[in-house]
């Protein structure tokens, strides 16, 4: 095969997917540095056009190639003459709070510029292991506080569906980055809906699991028991390929369960006969845009059609869920970023003594949203308050989490409801800090509970994407992305239109 | 429960955040939008369980008191010797004389 016409072939497969790259690499391994050159290439071509998307923050592409070229030619030296894994040559991108060995790992934050990790993140362990090549990574506010990265050193993020809007937050690096095509999957966090509202907002799948089912070692902290390593792909069984990949218990990480990890991927059968789903009411207030009402009901609709009960249930405290949200996350992040004073982490600034130091240094490396954060956290600790705010937010926490215990022990698998409210807004429109945060109103429960969740592209409306959000008891990813990936075929190109 | 500007400066205090007094006014609206929707929380009727009062002997919780330097002893108790606040230790060997110590005018702090 001629050099150009495998270039060709490569750079076809980025857009075939995660199964169909495995397959050309497992045939012929030289087929890898084909597919992470073309996936390479994809970063410049999609920054060509003005304005750029801003997609991908940090490189190392003689490294990537050293390793892809290391990769193969073991596997030459063995006799095999083609990759092993499950992820095979398949280039992905990790989101910028994720450690990674040999590149930046800076949170899109100036406190952490030039930062580079000594160690590397469970999961992009596994991912390597695996055989999958680390390209690069990506955008995201800073320290995963937003829901639009805006909030970025390294500058906005676009949509690559409408250049004027944001692609969601925070992880929306990785979610554009993988709507753009330029590589099939990618990892993101989530804290309160960081992975499943740039998906929506973007027209990707984005992936949640359950608390617990993913290590964190080497996650950078901003809310402890709220975040999650979580994962973007093209289409649902990529992703579901790459959490089997990820999943599963790590002893550098407490919180890691030691639950087994099935197959989710998911061969479609057309049928979810005996499948339950829940509608759950505040989900679909009166307000709720009716463009966005009519594609959920259509996704219910087929969800129906291929078998599934759809039954009408209530979550009682879901309104609750973002004053609780935004107590509890601040909180915790108010504690987990003291370490940045440019003592233990972070760019040192001069300062007269001590105490100034450390405030030099943080309010030079911090941006604005993570400070109001920080002061936000610290008032609802604070003497006085901690009761009023912070107790009593993680009381009506446990109420969220025993209206989802509720519903699934009432016979219901599974939820359905829209991923976000709006589709993507346009870059600098929501200046309002809160009205930012409302922009999580309903993927902020699902962390909250610890739940898995999703969102899978549903349709578009103006243009732009919308994404449905399926919702599961712990630990039953396996069910969730079955139904998605039957939903998604069911669907078909409708879910882009 | 409003915040005012000199709640914002305890709270930057406490969160080593240097804050300018121009920042003042819009921190303190901020804030204040943010928490009002917090109120809510204040009128879920809790159960009795979650009413009692906390086991603070289970989490003994700090003084909301700033400090840069949260130390039981003192540093000029410990430290070898100081200077404008930095201990002063012997260079290493890598970096300068070998065998100088504490009290050598050379040492870097």
């Amino acid at each position: 095969m001629s050099a150009t016409t495998q270039a060709g072939l490569a750079d076809a497969l980025l857009d075939e997917g995660v199964a169909r790259i495995v397959e050309a690499v497992q045939r012929d391994a030289t087929m890898a540095m084909a597919v992470v050159s073309a996936a390479h290439a994809r970063i410049a071509t999609r920054e060509a056009d003005a304005p750029g998307l801003n997609a991908v923050v940090a490189t190392d592409w003689p490294h990537t190639q050293r390793a892809t070229t290391d990769r193969i030619a073991e596997q030459q030296h063995h006799g095999t003459g083609a990759l092993d894994g499950a992820l095979a040559g398949v280039p992905v991108l990790i989101k910028d709070n994720i450690a990674t060995l040999g590149l930046p790992t800076t949170c899109a934050s100036r406190i952490l510029s030039g930062y580079v990790s000594p160690f590397e993140a469970t999961a992009v362990r596994r991912l390597v292991e695996a055989g999958a090549v680390v390209l690069g990574k990506t955008n995201m506010d800073e320290f995963a506080m937003g829901s639009s990265t805006e909030h970025s050193a390294f500058g906005p993020t676009r949509n690559p569906h409408d250049r004027s809007r944001v692609p969601g937050g925070s992880s929306g690096g990785s979610a554009a980055a993988v709507a753009a095509g330029v590589t099939p999957v990618a990892l993101g966090s989530e804290t309160g809906g960081s992975v499943r509202q740039p998906a929506a907002f973007c027209g990707v799948v984005g992936v949640k699991p359950t608390y617990g089912r993913v290590s964190r070692y080497g996650l950078v902290a901003y809310a402890s028991s709220l975040d999650h390593i979580g994962v973007f792909g093209r289409s649902v069984n990529d992703a579901a390929r790459v959490l089997e990949v990820i999943a599963g218990a790590d002893s550098r990480d407490a919180t890691a369960a030691a639950q087994p990890v099935p197959a989710f991927q998911h061969a479609v059968t057309g049928s979810l006969a005996g499948v339950v789903i829940g509608k759950p009411v505040e989900y679909f207030p009166d307000n709720l845009d009716p463009q966005i009402r009519a594609r959920c009901e259509a996704a219910l609709s087929q969800l129906a059609a291929l078998g599934a009960e759809i039954r009408e249930v209530s979550l009682p405290h879901t309104a609750l869920a973002i004053p609780v949200y935004y107590i509890v996350a601040p909180a915790e992040a108010s504690s987990n970023l003291a370490r940045f004073d440019g003592v233990r982490f972070g760019q040192r600034q001069p300062g007269a003594g001590l105490r100034e130091m450390y405030e030099a240094t943080r309010s030079t490396g911090f941006g604005a949203e993570v400070q109001r954060r920080i002061l936000l956290g610290t008032y609802v600790l604070s003497a006085g308050y901690y009761d009023a705010y912070y107790r009593r937010a993680q009381a009506v926490r446990q109420r969220i989490t025993e209206d989802f215990a509720t519903v699934f022990a009432s016979g219901v698998h599974l939820l359905f409801t829209p991923t976000t409210p709006t589709t993507a807004f346009p870059i600098g429109a929501v200046t309002d800090p809160y009205e930012m945060y409302l922009s999580d109103i309903f993927t902020v429960t699902a962390n909250l509970a610890g739940i898995p969740a999703m969102s899978l592209p549903i349709g578009r409306v103006d243009g732009l994407p919308v994404g449905g959000q399926l919702l599961a008891a712990h630990f039953d990813e396996a069910t969730m992305l079955r139904v998605a990936a039957e939903l998604e075929a069911a669907l078909g190109a409708e879910a882009h239109q | 429960m409003a915040i005012a500007p000199e709640d914002i400066r305890h709270l930057a205090a406490l969160a080593r955040l240097g804050v300018d007094d121009a920042q003042l006014p819009a921190l303190v609206a901020e804030l204040n939008g943010i928490l009002g929707h917090m109120d809510v929380l204040a009128q879920v009727p809790l159960r009795d369980e979650e009413s009692m009062a906390p086991d603070r002997g289970a989490m003994p919780l700090r003084d909301d008191r700033p400090s840069a330097d949260p130390l039981h002893r003192e540093r000029d108790a410990f430290a070898p010797a100081m200077r404008d606040g930095f201990f002063l230790v012997p260079r290493l060997a890598t970096h300068g004389a070998a065998g100088a110590t504490a009290d050598d005018e050379e040492h870097s702090a």
